[in-house]
């Protein structure tokens, strides 16, 4: 009879151990992306991006039908993050390319030697960091103060349309920013800023801006969803940061006029660029991304799968053309400035308004 | 004739002698033969998981702090003088201590009667409120950010407070995610602790809180120092919630090193404030240690006996007022505090742009508002819940392997030293920065040790890097439980002539298969949970489903905002569905818990 239950029971934990198996992740998917050699097959081309990264599955299986590569993708962090551990890295890069570094930290990236130069034949001059053509622009945003046109409808007053309106006692207690240090828009609000008022003038507006009662909030998803009185949630201040892209988001089904909307005098110019990374396994695979993430079908598809506006003539979707316009001219700081300063500028601010 | 006598007689007498001679040495070649197979076996038994450590977490963690250490090839400590020197520095570590000890000190008095009224006391549904109290631990923490800054916004139902964006509110958030920790680690111990000596003490007249006071509390200080230590860890190292609530005016040595390395890249500084972490970590570590050993004696856990916890009783005649006041405690905490969050989160996933209904449910096993995901949902989910698998595993594994030697009590001093070390180092990777850990396993696993790999991007990785955050947890929920068993029944065991694997197998296994099924649940729901240092490691095509559910949170739009929590939910309800399995599954006793 023991001897039975034991038997019993060593079947049973085979039974279990053999389905945990078959659980196992590690069990399961043992192809892609494991233990591989130092060097990269040559049908395969790593992407290093931010985990805000997505393209439609169709676009990616036909990129690797012409290419005959394999598209892997791998997201370390995004933004300031994403380009510190390339530069942490750069003795042994994570990938052959990177899509994701922002103007803010563009100049960083290629003054510590972690790109190689590519001019691919569609790029737009436009937003060149500089003329050796180590990052190729992909989509663009803006950054702007978003505006709940109904609770202004409904108190009565007229909305802010530029930044200086901002400090202006009706709209004491009445604006949500992110914190630079945490939040990427709330870095790129802080150099709308010194664009619009220079080094000398930005502090004494962050100044005003504390004394009028601004809230800063951690990162753009509570600045968005709990202290925006916007549609998607209760809060009780109507303007808050967030990009020029979000307003057609609040639409309701068919209807025409958008409750919500961006102060275009408000806004900074953020650029998203990709390079090809200095010691890439597989720079000709890498060379073939970029050219790709520039194609019309890539760009046509960017607004709705990565909620920014592509960098070429390419049509963008109807409820953006409607209600997210791209604001005319939008305060810009040189992207050198930025790197030698930004940590300095986030010290300055931090001392300023939260003291 | 006399001679041959003789003779004979100093014949047999050297016969006896050698073969005396020859059974001693025979006897003790078998004896250090045992001894050296016994030796093989708990060097074994400790070095797997300390090579497991050293490969996956200390050789990291070196790694990224030595490069704050060495300039130009040299050892350069000048980093030490520039931190130090620094106001924000004192003011974040006196922040740090500030938040965890009031914070532990909170969770610990609330988590006592918790453990009591769910680890003691039996009445109907306790298994859900057991499983209800530990989806806290599991959310992400920017869910529950946003969830609590809706509770306590000024809009909020608990605005009249005051407490949105102030020191009480992390407090609140950082007792909410570790309140299961208490009751889990206290409760588990408590429900095999023998209630004989106590009622003994009631017999002889002493009023409840006497009796509590003077027998049980005591007797409950390994557990409680456990947990105590466990939870000041986290709340130490607390990042998510202490940026989404106090920002970076309350900023902690964990959001410090996160700004430093990933936004400043100052390798430096983050290295210094890693060592602080580090002395803060053994320092606690070392205070709990001793508060446990000074109580720590055997006590009535071996006893196979089953503790069958009595029903509650609120009313009536046989009323207890432990049970009443333990009651009214854990409900204001599961209701209050663990209940208006979540609420939050379930009443804001059943809200759709087109009012009222099921359509976030339903929007799971799409990707989302147009493409904000490249995966359904369900298949995160599923990705989340393999990966757990693999780390529950591992975690379970190098635990247990842990817990059993260091319940160990040597005779020799130097051992006993060895053995307390090895427990100490083996809470360290609480004690340690996620970033710290992620960054450090990008520069140190291409290539580790010279071999030619690179594990980078390896989905190997993840389930370590979350198995190394449970294994202590494992640990401290296996131990005290082994470190009760008393010694006179291993070495009644022995004497009766049973091997050390049989003692093992007979002695030990069987009590420390109880706290198995406890330490399975809770490896698991770290695991889900984890989002530190698995978001440096994450594949953007196969997300887990904290991942996702922070993709989604990061969008405009009412839908985004619905589906992620929806899919918080779903998270929630696969944690207490494990936990709640987790804990039946233990050699049939059914009815002890």
């Amino acid at each position: 009879m023991a001897r039975l239950v034991r038997i019993v029971t060593a079947v049973g934990a085979l039974t279990a151990l053999s389905g945990l198996a078959a659980c196992s992740a590690i069990g399961g998917n043992g192809s892609s992306g494991d233990a591989s050699g130092a060097t990269a097959d040559a049908g395969t081309v790593v992407l290093v991006t931010h985990d805000s990264f997505a393209l439609p599955d169709e676009l990616i299986a036909a990129f690797e039908a012409d290419t005959g590569l394999t598209l892997e993708t791998r997201a370390p962090g995004d933004g300031g993050a994403l380009v510190n551990q390339l530069i942490l890295t750069k003795d042994a890069p994570l990938g052959d390319v990177v899509y994701g570094i922002d103007n803010s930290f563009a100049t960083r990236a290629i003054d510590e030697g972690i790109l190689e130069p590519y001019t691919p034949d569609a790029a737009v001059q436009k937003y060149a960091v500089d003329d050796k053509g180590y990052l190729t622009a992909i989509d663009v945003g803006d950054v702007c103060i978003n505006v709940d046109h109904e609770w202004f409808a409904a108190a009565g007053i007229p909305e802010p349309t530029t930044l200086q309106d901002l400090t202006d006692p009706t709209y004491r207690d009445l604006l949500v920013v992110t914190n630079p240090a945490t939040s990427s828009p709330g870095l790129a609000f802080v150099l709308a800023t010194i664009g619009a008022f220079g080094e000398d003038g930005w502090v004494d507006y962050w100044a005003a801006l504390r004394d009028n009662g601004v809230q800063v909030a951690a990162g753009w998803s509570d600045a968005y969803y709990v202290d925006f009185s916007g549609p998607s949630s209760e809060g009780e201040r109507p303007l808050v940061l967030s990009y020029a892209s979000s307003p057609p988001f609040e639409v309701p089904e068919g209807a025409d006029v958008a409750p919500t909307g961006a102060l275009l005098d408000t806004c900074f110019r953020q650029v998203e660029y990709a390079g090809v990374l200095a010691g890439a396994a597989n720079p000709e695979g890498a060379r073939a991304v970029v050219d790709w993430l520039l194609s019309p079908e890539v760009q046509a598809a960017i607004p709705d799968n990565m909620y920014m506006y592509p960098v070429t003539d390419v049509a963008l979707p109807d409820s953006w053309l409607k209600f997210a316009p791209l604001a005319p001219e939008p305060f810009t700081v040189d992207p050198s400035l930025i790197s030698q300063n930004r940590d300095g500028w986030i010290q300055t601010w931090t001392d300023t308004v939260i003291g | 004739m006399q001679s041959a006598a003789v003779g004979g007689k100093r014949g047999a007498r050297s016969a006896a002698l050698r073969a005396r001679r020859r059974t001693l040495r025979r006897g003790w070649g078998r004896g250090r033969g045992r001894w050296v197979g016994r030796g093989v076996v708990w060097g074994l038994a400790a070095g797997v998981p300390l090579v497991f450590l050293g490969v996956f977490f200390a050789y990291p963690v070196v790694s990224l702090v030595a490069r704050g250490f060495v300039t130009d090839g040299g050892l350069d400590l000048s980093a030490f003088a520039e931190v130090f020197g620094r106001d924000r520095t004192w003011r974040v570590i006196g922040l740090t201590l500030a938040q965890a000890t009031v914070g532990t000190a909170i969770a610990v008095v609330l988590g006592v009667p918790g453990a009591y009224l769910l680890y003691r006391t039996s009445f109907r549904g306790r298994g859900l409120v057991r499983a209800f109290v530990v989806v806290p631990f599991v959310l992400p923490t920017v869910v529950v950010g946003v969830a609590f800054r809706s509770v306590l916004a000024p809009h909020g139902p608990l605005g009249f407070l005051g407490w949105d964006g102030t020191f009480a509110a992390i407090v609140a958030a950082l007792v909410f995610f570790n309140y299961a920790v208490v009751v889990r680690t206290v409760g588990g111990f408590w429900a095999h602790l023998d209630p004989r000596a106590e009622q003994a003490a009631r017999a002889l007249g002493a009023p409840p809180l006497r009796a509590f006071l003077a027998v049980t509390l005591p007797a409950l200080t390994p557990a409680i120092a456990s947990a105590a230590a466990i939870v000041f860890l986290f709340c130490a190292t607390a990042f998510g919630v202490v940026l989404v609530l106090g920002g970076l005016r309350y900023g902690t040595v964990e959001t410090e090193i996160w700004v430093q390395t990933t936004q400043m890249l100052d390798l430096r500084s983050a290295a210094v404030l890693s060592v602080v972490q580090l002395v803060v970590v053994a320092g606690v570590l070392a205070a709990a240690g001793r508060a446990r050993t000074r109580r720590e004696r055997a006590l009535a856990l071996g006893a196979p006996e089953r503790v069958t916890a009595p029903r509650l009783a609120l009313g009536g005649p046989d009323r207890r007022v432990g049970d009443r006041s333990a009651a009214a405690v854990t409900g204001v905490v599961v209701v209050g505090l663990l209940g208006m969050p979540l609420g939050t989160v379930l009443v804001r996933s059943l809200r759709t742009g087109s009012g009222w209904g099921f359509g976030n449910y339903a929007n799971l096993a799409t990707t989302g508002g147009p493409n904000t995901l490249n995966v359904t949902v369900w298949a995160a989910a599923l990705t989340s819940l393999r990966t757990a698998v693999d780390a529950t595993v591992i975690a379970v594994v190098i635990g247990g392997l842990v817990a059993l030697v260091v319940s160990r009590r040597p005779r020799a001093r130097n051992a006993r030293r060895a053995v307390s070390l090895l427990d100490a180092v083996f809470m360290l990777p609480l004690g340690v920065s996620a970033v710290t850990v992620g960054f450090g396993f990008l520069i140190s696993m291409h290539r580790p040790l010279g071999l030619d790999l690179d594990l980078r991007g390896s989905t190997v990785l993840i389930p370590i890097a979350q198995a190394v955050v449970a294994t202590p947890l494992v640990v401290r929920t296996v131990l005290p439980v082994l470190r009760a068993i008393d010694s006179r029944l291993h070495e009644a065991a022995a004497v009766l002539g049973a091997g050390p694997a049989r003692v093992l197998a007979h002695v030990d296994w069987p009590v420390a298969a109880r706290s198995l099924g406890l330490a399975v649940g809770l490896a698991f729901a770290v695991s889900l949970g984890e989002f530190g240092a698995t978001s440096f490691l994450a594949r953007p095509d196969r997300p887990t489903l904290p991942v996702v559910i922070f993709r989604l949170i990061g969008r405009p739009g009412a839908d985004n905002l619905g589906m992620a929590f929806a899919a918080c939910v779903l998270l929630g309800a696969m944690t207490a569905a494990v936990m709640a399995l987790a804990e039946r599954l233990r050699s049939g006793a059914a009815g002890e818990f």
